[in-house]
């Protein structure tokens, strides 16, 4: 005799019972199962964070809107491309991500060199919902930092399709003495919006990734935009006055008797000029 | 200088590396390094000229020099002659032919393992379409030993992966409780700490050595940390089952990574001197991954699935418990898409297994590559066919220390009851002994386990 199809009373779904234990970990730990597999409220919950990773490296970049908001914060600002030309390009050659189109070096070439401290890149990199989310309230956040170490600022450049080491490219053009790339990182299934900063002096084509410091995971559910803020400042006083980036600068930002205290001093600015 | 006529057009290829990369299936990361085939033609020209070439001639014209690469030195130096000896009249075509053939037994595989250099091994693999690299690894069974016994016929380990961005002990237990709890573990549990100091991975490794003694699970543990900090907790007398190292292809490659055959040398001494293992002596873990090599721009020219497969050499010195390739970790400007990375996926367990090595494959991608779980899927069921010594056991695929989707502990149980491979049979019985698993095989959770209490740290 056949036995006919019966839905199990309750939860046609097994718990785990250790719940409990999600609080001590952002891991997707006690999910339950249904026979072997996820049960489908999980399934489908992995597959929302995905799309929104996938939606994060495919999303145009909007860099009139940025370009906007920096000029409503006093900046002027500077557009340019690198050599991948789309998405698919961008992903597949990221030497070209590296290197200015040519019309964006003549550009920047108009620019008066050797006049400026710090440029600031802002860029979109593997993650545009990164960029457009968190890069104007780190700015913000900057803002006081910069002017007490009495940096002179280049005009902000927005830089679509680009990687870390376009900035080398900026700033071996500008002659500045540092290059700080805010840059949308590669999105995680669940941080698709994360932010970095890498800090790169006397930048040239060439440098080293072991020749940059890197603050990594800025948003809000990670490294917040004042502590960033504040690491990115003592780097860049520490780096000012040690002449270099990298390994060579460790970041000891974290230690207390550091803690929101950068120093501008006619040190730093002896060092720069 | 090989050439192969189509029709009224010669391809020629000037060089034996040149041949080998214009013969691998598509991939980016040789579109990246130009050394791909320029047309579809080409790409199969080359594959019929590389099917006529002698397999000796791989042990004429080294594809790396041998004066400037250890790693060259190393395999034409083990070269095993008499192992080669019944291949050694073989073209690269009938080396296929007789790898499909079906009276060539795991047991023939197995004889003529030392025999094969990488370069060989490759180069079959690159006239190989994805079902003869199942078949052929399917074939190949390479059984390793420490606290139980992996790669047996019928048999898949889990490699549990309980990474935290933190390394917080508490969140690493839970995710362990976890695998545990799903009947993952058996090939390993292995952090990947975010850490680099000796104090907090010594933390780390006494967390594992308790657990693992205190339930007396039979199995072993790894901190993945580069070998230089292994070497320095083995000689602090910290508690350290399995020495982890990524591992690549050239000299040049290995040094990006910080190490030389010479470090390896003296861990895996270090190691074997602790006799940590119960039932066997395999105590190194391997990674490695199609792409390393060109990524530190250490190739010479050569592609990147030979370079991976050159990385399996190195690895064969060390007779390790796990060798792990990280198909799709490394990103799309090496394996584009899930075709890519499911094709790389096979030919480095194939390459690896025909090899002696005992092949693991972590199964994943990140999120700018063009690759989704219907691919992991794919490539997790093909792998289980062709016989995979294990695979990657995350909670619920994604991993938040490195984030990137690999495989979960649910998978692992879905490649169970489609193809009803069990654990490794030490770790069975004790599954069976604490009731995790039922005599059936299948989940049992209704008993409060004991497990749960691991919680107190």
């Amino acid at each position: 005799m056949n036995e006919s199809p019966q839905i199990p009373a309750g939860s046609v779904f097994e718990e785990d019972n250790w719940r409990e234990l999600k609080r001590f970990t952002d891991a997707r730990i006690a999910l339950g199962h249904t026979g072997a597999s996820l049960p489908t409220k999980e399934m489908l919950k992995f597959s929302l964070s995905h799309a929104s990773a996938r939606d994060s490296v495919h999303m145009p970049f909007e860099k009139e809107r940025i370009a906007g908001e920096l000029e409503g914060l006093g900046f002027s600002t500077i557009q340019v491309n690198s050599q991948a030309t789309n998405r698919q390009t961008y992903l597949t050659r990221p030497d070209l991500g590296r290197l200015l189109s040519a019309s964006s070096g003549m550009l920047l070439a108009d620019l008066p060199k050797n006049a400026h401290d710090l440029t600031v890149v802002v860029a979109d990199g593997l993650s545009s919902k990164a960029v457009h989310r968190n890069a104007i309230p780190m700015i913000q956040h900057m803002l006081g930092y910069l002017a007490q170490l009495k940096f002179r600022l280049s005009p902000v450049v927005i830089a679509e399709q680009a990687r870390v080491g376009l900035g080398d490219a900026v700033g071996e053009i500008i002659k500045s003495t540092f290059v700080a790339i805010l840059i949308g990182e590669r999105p995680g299934l669940s941080s698709p919006d994360s932010l970095s900063v890498y800090l790169t002096y006397k930048p040239h084509t060439g440098r080293l990734e072991s020749e940059r410091n890197c603050i990594s995971n800025i948003r809000p559910e990670g490294l917040s935009y004042e502590k960033a803020a504040f690491k990115l400042a003592w780097l860049l006083e520490h780096a000012s006055l040690r002449q270099c980036t990298g390994i060579e600068l460790k970041d000891n930002s974290d230690d207390p008797e550091t803690f929101q205290m950068i120093r501008p001093n006619e040190q730093i600015e002896a060092k720069l000029r | 200088m090989y050439k192969t006529s189509v029709g009224s057009t010669v391809y020629t290829f000037d060089s034996l590396k040149d041949l080998m990369a214009k013969a691998s299936p598509a991939r980016s990361g040789d579109d990246l390094a130009g050394i791909s085939a320029r047309c579809m033609e080409e790409r199969v020209a080359a594959q019929m000229a590389l099917a006529d070439l002698p397999l000796k001639a791989f042990l004429e014209e080294p594809l790396v020099p041998y004066e400037k690469d250890e790693v060259t030195r190393l395999i034409f130096d083990s070269h095993d002659q008499e192992a080669f000896s019944h291949i050694s009249s073989l073209t690269v075509g009938d080396f296929r032919n007789y790898i499909l053939h079906e009276n060539t037994t795991n047991e023939v595989l197995a004889a003529i393992a030392p025999g094969i250099m990488p370069e060989m091994a490759a180069a079959v693999s690159k006239i190989m379409r994805n079902q003869d690299l199942i078949l052929a690894a399917k074939k190949c069974r390479v059984v390793t030993k420490f606290r139980n016994t992996i790669g047996l016929p019928g048999r898949l380990s889990v490699r549990l992966q309980p990474n935290h961005p933190t390394d917080d002990l508490k969140g690493i237990a839970a995710s362990i409780i976890d695998g545990l709890m799903y009947g993952s573990g058996d090939a390993v549990i292995g952090i990947n700490p975010a850490s680099d100091s000796i104090p907090a991975l010594s933390k780390l490794n006494y967390m594992l050595d308790d657990i693992i003694h205190r339930y007396e699970i039979p199995t072993q543990s790894c901190v993945l940390t580069h070998v230089t900090n292994s070497l320095e907790m083995m000689e602090k007398g910290i508690p350290v089952d399995l020495v982890f190292q990524s591992i690549a292809g050239t000299e040049d490659a290995n040094s990006g990574f910080g190490v030389s055959l010479k470090v390896l040398d003296e861990a895996y001494e270090a190691a074997l001197q602790l006799k940590r293992g119960t039932v066997g002596e395999n105590v190194m873990y391997f990674e490695t991954g199609q792409g390393s090599a060109l990524s530190a721009e250490a190739h010479f020219g050569v592609d990147q699935q030979t370079c991976e497969a050159r990385a399996y050499a190195v690895a064969r010195r060390y007779k390790p418990l796990l060798v792990n390739t990280v198909v799709g970790f490394i990103g799309p400007e090496y394996l584009y898409d899930g075709k890519q990375i499911i094709r790389a996926g096979l030919e480095d367990h194939f390459c690896g297994k025909l090899m002696g090595v005992p092949m693991g494959c972590d199964v994943c991608y990140t999120n700018h590559a063009e690759a989704d779980q219907d691919d992991m899927d794919t490539l997790l069921t093909l792998l289980v066919a062709a016989g995979v010594n294990f695979i990657m056991g995350v909670p619920g695929a994604d991993d938040i220390m490195l984030n990137y989707q690999s495989t979960s502990f649910h998978d692992a149980l879905y490649a169970r009851q489609v193809f009803g491979v069990k654990h490794a049979p030490e770790f069975a019985e004790w599954l069976s002994k604490i009731r995790i698993i039922n005599q059936n095989g299948f989940l049992s959770h209704h008993a409060k386990s004991p497990l749960i209490g691991i919680g107190n740290f």
